[in-house]
């Protein structure tokens, strides 16, 4: 990672992001959180900010794949890899099979925790595409909801399992 | 929340980490997963002027068997990858639930083992259960590697005896016979919540005899702590249930909690009595072959 200083003496370094598929490449500090690159550099607004200290999940990305606080994360160390963030789920106009079922679910009331409780059910559905209620709630115990008290939520994750062969429905 | 300036640089290798540790001074701190140091820099409780990164030091990732070792965990295992090891898993599955009860899965994505050992506060959930099984760690820097017994690692809350130019590589759980082992936490929450009390316990038996055992207590004094009494105890007697509860007895009168907002030190001294007992139970009940 190159570091460049400026006039001031001020260190920065040039990172190169790979979000939802495009790479971006930008100038940053060494406290730039990767929250903020997201928020404000990219104009991803979808990724919230909560507590900031790890504690509420709505700050939820994937790291290559996996669910991290981006408000825990330093953009310089991000550099180099795959970040996903909801922005990134569905395709042109078609939403996410797990966006769909929160809608359907009434699985949100203010949306705050929304995107980063489905960016923690995406982690789970892609690993674990036919998880149990407890690896459901297992899974968003880092996303912390104020509204609905998650009964909605964790139904809507459930209604986007894969049905185990033989099924019914 | 935004973070204070600081200077970063992120380390190619141990030598380089260490190198520049000793030349920055106590100004200098280690990242690792930075789910310590960052909550804490941006609450302004420490402001360190340059963050070492060893996160690009891939050496530092394995679990792996050595020969004449035992289990050797690299210091930048993050909760899930302990969590997911299939070897800890076979070898000392109470090392993985550990792991499994530890924050939430975010945070257990980027926490690393070494960071939890090293902040040194005493409700971490990876020291009594690795005091337990008599793990040690290795401290390493430009003038040298040692062996340190984790059990003498800690000093007081958030101290310990590492010295500002060393990196702690790996943790080493040697082969030691233990045949039971478990760690019992009691947290206010069942996630994303620190210890109130923690306790571990690995045994050898055979049959119903307690051949040798070892109890850790977490967040019940300024660092985590043996119960030395209750160990004699049991040490060498066919177990039963009056001795299980004499022990737990004896783990809570060695204990020296604090009261805090997350519990009373009476309150936290009788579950050090419940949970000993308990996790006495499951640990001689699995050693029980
Ligand atoms: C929401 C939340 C929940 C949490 N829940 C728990 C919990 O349930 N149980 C628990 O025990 N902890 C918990 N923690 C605390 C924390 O996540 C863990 O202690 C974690 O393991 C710290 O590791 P890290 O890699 O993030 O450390 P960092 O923040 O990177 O570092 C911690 C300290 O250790 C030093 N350090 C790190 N690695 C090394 C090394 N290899 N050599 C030398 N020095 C080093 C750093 O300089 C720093 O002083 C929680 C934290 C948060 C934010
Ligand atoms: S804002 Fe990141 S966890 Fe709350
Ligand atoms: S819908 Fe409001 S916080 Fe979850």
């Amino acid at each position: 990672m190159q570091a460049i200083q400026d006039k001031e003496g001020v260190k920065r370094y040039l990172i190169t992001l790979y979000v939802n598929g495009d790479s971006y490449t930008r100038v940053v500090k060494a406290n730039t959180l990767l929250v903020n690159v997201l928020r404000d550099e990219l104009d991803l607004t979808g990724t919230k900010k909560g507590c900031e200290l790890g504690d509420c999940g709505s700050c939820t990305v994937l790291l290559d794949g996996k669910p991290v606080n981006s408000c825990l994360v330093l953009a310089v160390e991000a550099d180099g890899h795959e970040i996903l963030t909801i922005e990134g789920l569905g395709e042109n106009e078609k939403l996410d099979p797990l966006q769909e079922a929160f809608i359907a679910n009434a699985a949100l009331q203010c949306g705050y925790c929304t995107s980063g409780m489905i960016m923690s059910a995406k982690a789970l559905l892609n690993s674990n595409p036919n998880p149990t209620e407890q690896e459901v709630r297992e899974a968003i115990a880092g996303n912390l909801c104020r509204c609905t008290g998650y009964v909605n939520i964790v139904k809507a994750i459930l209604s986007c399992a894969q049905q185990p062969e033989g099924g019914s429905e | 929340m935004y973070l204070p300036d600081f200077d970063y640089i992120a380390a190619t290798s141990v030598a380089e980490a260490s190198r520049l540790l000793a030349s920055l001074g106590p100004e200098a701190k280690i990242l690792a997963g930075g789910t310590d140091v960052l909550p804490m820099m941006k609450q302004e409780t420490i402001a360190p002027k340059t963050l070492v990164s060893i996160t690009r030091l891939d050496g530092l990732k394995a679990i792996s068997l050595e020969e004449g070792r035992g289990v050797v965990i690299g210091a930048l295992c993050t909760h899930n990858e302990v969590m997911k090891s299939s070897l800890l898993q076979e070898k000392y599955l109470s090392v993985c639930e550990t792991a499994h009860r530890m924050a939430n899965n975010q945070i257990r994505n980027i926490g690393t083992i070494g960071g939890n050992i090293t902040n040194a506060v005493p409700s971490a959930d990876f020291p009594p259960i690795l005091i337990a099984l008599g793990a040690t760690v290795t401290l390493q820097s430009n003038s040298g590697s040692r062996s340190v017994l984790l059990e003498d690692f800690f000093t007081g809350p958030r101290q310990s005896v590492i010295r500002q130019d060393e990196i702690l590589t790996e943790i080493v759980i040697p082969v030691n016979g233990f045949n039971g082992s478990t760690y019992h936490k009691f947290g206010l929450r069942r996630s994303g919540a620190l210890a109130v009390v923690g306790v571990a316990v690995a045994v050898v038996m055979e049959g119903d005899l307690c051949k040798d055992v070892r109890i850790a207590l977490g967040a019940v004094a300024p660092t985590p702590i043996r119960a030395r009494e209750a160990e004699a105890l049991l040490r060498g007697k066919e177990i039963n249930d009056a001795l299980l509860e004499e022990a737990g007895k004896l783990a809570a009168a060695a204990s020296k909690p604090i009261s805090d907002m997350r519990g009373s030190a009476e309150y936290r001294r009788d579950m050090v009595r419940v949970f000993t007992r308990r996790c006495l139970r499951k640990a001689i009940d699995q050693g029980h072959v």
